[in-house]
């Protein structure tokens, strides 16, 4: 018998190509990831070295970020991002590199549209220049974002030089209660454990809520894994992500796909593995998260007041001070009742077909009022159409929400769609930094059912006090 | 890249946590490739909405305008993996951070692009900004080759790097050439790889 190992550890072990000192070790990277944000010098300084792409047909080109979501875009509709989007589509025809195009139609967020068109694989390792590259760790995959110079790297070479992380397990116990969702759990996480309690880890999220969450609700978690500090998070591949997988395009078929699923079923994490660190979350005790500053561990339940920065610990008063000076709030607060400027339902955290239905839910028949801007994203174009097939479009624009192409937009403001300064928004997304969803933005990250709460209420509302046919969730 | 051996310079005290990458160069600056990114450094707390500098933000003040050192908070470049941030800092003329502790990726990109990220405990960096902010000039010298600050005044302070992050350093050595010189070796694993699990290489789907 091996040692027992846990799913990261497997991951780990079937990708090592060497030692170098130390902790570092030469990793294979099984698929590339390339959008148009961060790839630009990789190409160039590919191309200064005299090298190709090493394997062209493990790499593949995404347009998300800079990208106009607006009816009809085309990929110079946005006159300041045009110069990178033409560069993309050329460094990608040179290099003999498959690009989803913007009318591509899997065109999407790189994170949605990786597991969508199979290039997911539960046991995989995927590298793209992009934070929230953990995504796909919600059907078993080591995923992790890295930076131009890594991404030249990949092109020349498919592996990175990577410090062999820790490895973290925290564990959702208990049940939901209904109305909440996976943002709320990894929201709530945030919140009691900081910033930073992932660096350095490698984050396994394991436990009876989390497999009782849907395929689409573990991709939110993932992704958010950065939001702690850790740069890859994974959620062992159950029936629910091999069914997730059967038939989609890059996914194996056939034989191949028995022996892959084979292969799958032993990828979860040993009985008696063991983890560098252990935190458990009980369910029952979350309700609706909003944050109310500016780090995704400001966060508090919908019912709860701002807290004050005298009573926390000295090296988060501060920032708090700060934040709250950003935000425009005061200490002890609530929430509930805030003006809202702004409505988002977008972005690689929440954007995918199953968000929208909640959203939806809870947005038919009813109104946005006059002064807020409700603006729904889907996260790919199979999303878009699957959701107008089944009439979401309609629920939105009928409901006063614009409904847009899809692409990253207002998560950030490379593609134009941006939060006046002073404006308040809330936002399914998951940064809420100063100025990332525009210059003096003050934006509020929450879970799909709330963000279309606050926007047919024109407030930040308590969804358990909305009177909603179902939650849906 | 260039090799990083000994640094004499100003540092420069900007002690908050969890300065993240899209205020240390924020979005605007990366469109275009004429961009200088040294000016778009910490360009929203170095300059008001019309351009003009705010006189207080520490790199605008004369006494630290020069600097080629950061002392931060903890956290430091986290969020967005852009890369520009590290380029910015280097831009600006900064080649070694001090901080509690950095994001994960910052502190990746910044010893891949030549750029020194120290981590030191809290009370020290604390102590550190205390003799800097004191200090007739505020100068540090940072020696990568025995690991030691020299702080104004004399007082010595050991770092730790890890030993290949460090040997890269001081060589100038980038990454990529290194991996290069044992392809063979990655065309052994994908081979390997590929018998064992042939569903993920070769052609797809
Ligand atoms: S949606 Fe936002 S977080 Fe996700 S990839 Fe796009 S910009 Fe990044």
């Amino acid at each position: 018998m091996s040692e027992p190992k846990t799913l990261f550890e497997k991951i780990w072990h079937n990708h090592v190509i060497r030692q170098f000192g130390g902790d570092r070790f030469l990793i294979h990277v099984d698929r590339h990831l390339v959008n148009e944000a961060t790839s630009r010098f990789a190409f160039e300084g590919l191309k200064q070295r005299g090298l190709a792409p090493k394997c062209r047909e493990a790499t593949f080109g995404v347009i998300d970020h800079d990208l106009s979501t607006r009816p009809g875009r085309q990929w110079d509709s946005y006159e300041p991002a045009k110069e990178r989007i033409g560069a993309m589509q050329e460094n990608c025809r040179a290099a003999g590199i498959e690009l989803i195009d913007i009318h591509d139609a899997r065109q999407g967020i790189v994170h949605v549209i990786a597991p969508e068109m199979g290039l997911t694989l539960p046991g995989s390792t995927i590298a793209c220049g992009d934070s929230h590259t953990a995504t796909s760790g919600g059907l078993g995959a080591w995923a992790w974002g890295v930076g131009t110079t890594e991404i030249e790297r990949l092109l020349a070479t498919q592996s990175l030089i990577v410090r062999k992380p820790k490895t973290m397990r925290v564990t959702f116990i208990g049940e939901r209660h209904p109305g909440i969702s996976a943002k709320d759990l990894i929201l709530y996480f945030i919140g009691q454990h900081g910033v930073t309690v992932g660096s350095g880890h490698a984050v396994e999220y394991a436990g009876p809520a989390i497999r009782a969450l849907p395929v689409e609700g573990r991709f939110t978690i993932c992704n958010m894994s950065i939001e702690f500090g850790a740069r890859s998070g994974l959620i062992a591949p159950d029936d629910a992500a091999i069914e997730y997988l059967a038939g989609r395009a890059y996914a194996p078929k056939g034989a191949m796909w028995d022996l892959a699923v084979a292969d799958w079923r032993g990828l979860p994490s040993d009985e008696d593995a063991r983890f560098d660190r252990e935190i458990e979350i009980d369910c029952a005790a979350i309700k609706p998260q909003v944050t109310w500053g500016t780090s995704p561990q400001d966060v508090i339940a919908i019912d709860e007041p701002i807290p004050a920065p005298d009573g926390v610990a000295s090296e988060r008063r501060e920032p708090m001070a700060r934040s709250l000076d950003y935000m425009g709030l005061q200490p002890g607060m609530v929430l509930e009742g805030l003006p809202i400027d702004f409505a988002f339902i977008g972005s690689c955290t929440n954007s995918r077909l199953s968000d929208l239905e909640i959203a939806a839910g809870i947005v038919r028949g009813r109104k946005v009022p006059e002064g807020v801007t409700a603006i729904v994203v889907p996260g790919s174009t199979p999303v878009k159409r699957a959701a107008e097939e089944a009439g979401l479009d309609k629920v939105f624009t009928e409901a006063g929400f614009e409904w847009r192409e899809s692409g990253c937009s207002m998560c950030q403001t490379l593609g134009g769609d941006m939060v006046p300064p002073g404006k308040r928004s809330i936002s399914t997304t998951n940064r809420n930094f100063e100025n990332r969803q525009g210059a003096k933005a003050r934006t509020h990250l929450a879970s799909p059912a709330m963000v279309a709460a606050a926007a047919i209420s024109g407030c930040i509302t308590d969804i358990r006090k909305l009177d909603i046919r179902k939650p849906g969730i | 890249m260039e090799s990083f051996t000994i640094l004499d310079g100003i540092a420069a005290p900007l002690l908050k946590s969890n300065i993240d990458t899209g205020v240390i160069i924020a979005l605007r600056f990366l469109r275009s490739r004429a961009t200088d990114l040294g000016a778009g450094l910490f360009a929203d707390w170095r300059y008001t909405a019309d351009g003009a500098e705010i006189p207080e933000f520490v790199l605008n003040r004369p006494r630290y305008r020069e600097s080629r050192i950061l002392i931060a908070g903890a956290n430091f470049g986290c969020g967005s993996s852009r890369e520009a941030a590290v380029w910015a800092l280097l831009r600006f003329g900064i080649r070694c951070v001090i901080a509690p502790s950095f994001g994960e990726i910052f502190y990746d990109n910044a010893c891949e692009n030549g750029l020194l990220p120290i981590m030191l405990p809290e009370d020290l960096v604390g102590r550190l900004v205390a003799r800097v902010e004191t200090a007739g000039e505020p100068r540090l010298t940072v020696d990568l080759e025995c690991c030691k600050i020299t702080a104004p005044a004399g007082a010595q302070i050991a770092f730790e790097v890890p030993e290949e992050r460090r040997a890269a350093l001081l060589a100038g050595l980038d990454e990529t050439s290194l991996i290069l010189q044992h392809e063979g070796e990655i065309d052994a694993y994908r081979a390997r790889a590929a018998a064992a699990r042939p569903w993920l290489y070769g052609k797809l789907g």
